[in-house]
């Protein structure tokens, strides 16, 4: 008796793609203000030349240790950042570089922690799969697979106990659906009525492995949201107008007490998952489909098509151009952290001291 | 002076703390309306009602997480692990998560949480639910440990851990429960990082922390009768450590004995003689001797967990045997 492989199993990339759904035509004529509109242009933008300067410091070396891109996936940032009140909590994965820029964070500290230099907005200490600014609301990046979820639930109580209408949004991957951790975090957030969004953005594979093979259900997060009483909801990841449009009703109803909400987002990441990685398991029809659905041209068209002058964009395009210059001029010029930085802060009073 | 137990002592830290801080919360398995598994817990739901005292889901990783996002966003909380075992199933949130967040930040996030758990053995509750775990929880960088030994310190110990703005893990030991103190009137806070001399001495210095600390008492008092007088350091905090207790302790005796309820492979006494065969070798009169249960897991039947978990007869042979080599 042999048994029989599918090749198809062994070479990921020789597997049917799985290719992008068109975009809604009506989508351009979604209630959003056109001012709005620009904005989260501009947001997309500066997500996006962010990380491709990033890119482009790796390759010069510059940019120590692993970093994870969310080239393509702007959208999902952008139109939850817009969606949410300023004193409103984030927190993202390892992948979390648009979410933290998207919390309007300035962009020369950021990356000047991906150089992990001592202007760096974790003085260094945390690097691109940590970044956190509190005074943004931006609660923090988790490198651990589930365990933000959990956190975010508590932010939320939190919110709840004070009275204070914030809302929490939890921004984690298709692969994460698989951990018990996402499981508790929905369970407890539903029998709380805690005030928290779960943002799932699904790029179809978890590291190397595509999602499908490996989960039960169809929609990683979508089908799971009867089993916490939840209504499924599936957004086009990689239309900034539509996520906007979500997002600005899952948080509203969490802000009026309505509970909480589970968003899965399609999306796709263009590279790899993570800097060591070409991204060879995908077929490459399916990489050339999703770029072609890429998010940002298709909101330059949609915003031409609403009549706003190509010199408009041009405009916003070389003022982004000229935030990311300075921002990489900002932390290439950041002297490396002073070694005493090492002992400082394990404990509140931050010293590291453990005994006398 | 009221008369409390070990269990009531712990109620009666929480509440003392609850009244003082209205912001000050807690969570856990059945410790609402049940008023928890080990009784710790009882009457804080009518006093401070189900927003302050929830009970969750079985749930542990939800649990801690919840605590930290809750704790970092300005409301401090108090949560229960039922079992100290059960601290491997949210072992992440604890050790990843809570203990390590400020420093990745820069210091932008403050985890004031306190873990409270059930730790130790003698019930006869078998491999998961008796074990010492302190030593899990001190090697991390970033968590504070308690282990109080009476209800006098768990009252104190729970007041300085609520205070304490960094995460504490509180060990409320299984087989103290009963335990009870005359507990002074009024207000109790004791301090971290500070062991104490439970009984003098000048021959050897005996280290131990919860269960252990009795037993190393009752030893001391046999060793008395042979004209051995063991000076027991009781050392409450195993992180924040006070060392110098008991390394002057050790400089005055020249002996160290440690007393260890965890598995002996990197027992939290393992640390203490290091630091003694570092900083003050040349004031041992011989070697330092770990009596601590052997590397095992622990057995359930009465006759193999009382013959694994050092007892009294085998702290004081241990010490008869070595104290004058
Ligand atoms: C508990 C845990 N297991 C495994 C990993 C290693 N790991 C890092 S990212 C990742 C894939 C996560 O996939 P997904 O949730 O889809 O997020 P994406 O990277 O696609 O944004 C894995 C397995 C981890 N960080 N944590
Ligand atoms: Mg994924």
């Amino acid at each position: 008796m042999s048994i029989e492989f599918d090749p198809g199993l062994i070479d990921y990339a020789q597997r049917p793609p799985r290719l992008p759904q068109p975009v809604d035509p009506n989508n351009d004529d979604l209630p959003i203000a056109l001012e709005t509109r620009l904005e989260l242009y501009e947001s997309q933008l500066t997500l996006r030349q962010f990380e491709k300067r990033a890119y482009d410091l790796f390759l010069q070396n510059l940019v120590k240790g692993t970093s994870h891109l969310s080239l393509g996936m702007e959208a999902i940032a952008a139109g939850f950042g817009k969606a949410m009140r300023r004193d409103d909590y984030s927190f993202a994965t390892y992948r979390g570089h648009a979410h933290t820029l998207a919390r309007g964070v300035p962009l020369g500290p950021v990356l000047a922690e991906l150089l992990g230099r001592a202007n760096g907005l974790l003085e260094g200490k945390g690097g691109s799969m940590h970044l956190t600014s509190v005074e943004h609301g931006m609660m923090g990046s988790y490198a651990i697979i589930g365990a933000h979820l959990t956190i975010a639930n508590g932010a939320a109580w939190s919110a709840q106990l004070r009275g204070t209408e914030q809302v929490s949004v939890c921004f984690f991957g298709d692969g994460t659906t698989n951990i018990g951790a996402f499981h508790e975090a929905l369970n407890l957030a539903a029998v709380w009525d805690l005030p928290v969004v779960f943002v799932c953005e699904n790029n179809l594979y978890m590291e190397y492995t595509p999602i499908d093979l490996i989960t039960a259900v169809e929609n990683p997060a979508a089908d799971r949201a009867s089993a916490y009483g939840l209504e499924p909801i599936i957004v086009d990841g990689n239309d900034a107008d539509a996520v906007y449009v979500v997002a600005t009703e899952v948080i509203d109803r969490a802000r009026r007490g309505l509970g909480p909400a589970l968003v899965e987002a399609t999306t796709y990441r263009e590279q790899g998952h993570s800097r060591a990685d070409p991204g060879k398991y995908r077929p490459v029809e399916e990489v050339a489909a999703w770029k072609a659905r890429d998010p940002i041209p298709l909101y330059h068209q949609r915003l031409l098509r609403l009549g706003v002058p190509e010199q408009d964009l041009t405009t916003i395009q070389q003022a982004v151009a000229g935030r990311v210059d300075e921002a990489t001029e900002f932390a290439k010029s950041g002297a490396a952290p002073a070694l005493e930085l090492a002992m400082k802060d394990v404990w509140a009073d931050g010293s590291a001291v453990w005994r006398n | 002076m009221a008369e409390l137990s070990y269990r009531d002592a712990v109620a009666r830290g929480i509440a003392q703390e609850m009244r003082r801080d209205p912001s000050l919360v807690m969570l856990g398995e059945d410790i609402a309306a049940a008023g928890g598994v080990f009784k710790t817990t009882v009457g804080l739901l009518d006093e401070f009602g189900p927003l302050r005292v929830r009970d969750t889901p079985i749930s542990e990783q939800a649990i801690l997480g919840a605590a930290m996002g809750a704790a970092m966003t300005g409301v401090p909380v108090i949560a229960e692990i039922m079992f100290s075992d059960f601290l491997a199933v949210c072992f992440d949130i604890l050790a990843n998560q809570m203990a390590k967040t400020r420093y990745m930040t820069a210091g932008q996030v403050t985890v004031p949480v306190v873990v409270r758990t059930a730790n130790g053995g003698g019930s006869r509750f078998g491999a998961q639910h008796s074990q010492s775990v302190e030593n899990w929880t001190m090697m991390i960088p970033g968590l504070k440990v308690v282990a109080p030994s009476n209800p006098v310190d768990v009252v104190g110990l729970m007041a300085a851990a609520v205070r304490d703005p960094d995460p504490v893990v509180f060990f409320e030991h299984k087989s103290l429960m009963a335990r009870k103190a005359e507990i002074p009137e009024g207000e109790l806070v004791d301090r971290l990082g500070t062991a104490r001399v439970v009984r003098p001495g000048r021959d050897c210095t005996i280290v131990a922390v919860a269960l252990m600390v009795e037993r190393a008492l009752q030893a001391a008092d046999e060793l008395a009768g042979d004209g051995i007088e063991a000076e027991v350091i009781d050392v409450r905090s195993l992180v924040p450590l006070d060392a110098r207790t008991i390394l002057d302790s050790v400089v005055k005796t020249g002996r160290l004995y440690t007393v260890e309820e965890n598995p002996r492979l990197c027992g939290w006494g393992a640390e203490i003689a290091s630091i003694a065969a570092d900083e003050v070798f040349w004031d041992l009169d011989g070697p330092v001797v770990r009596i601590a249960t052997p590397h095992i897991p622990l057995p359930a039947a009465d006759a193999l967990e009382d013959e694994t978990i050092p007892s009294v007869a085998r702290i004081y042979e241990t010490i008869r045997r070595t104290a004058d080599q």
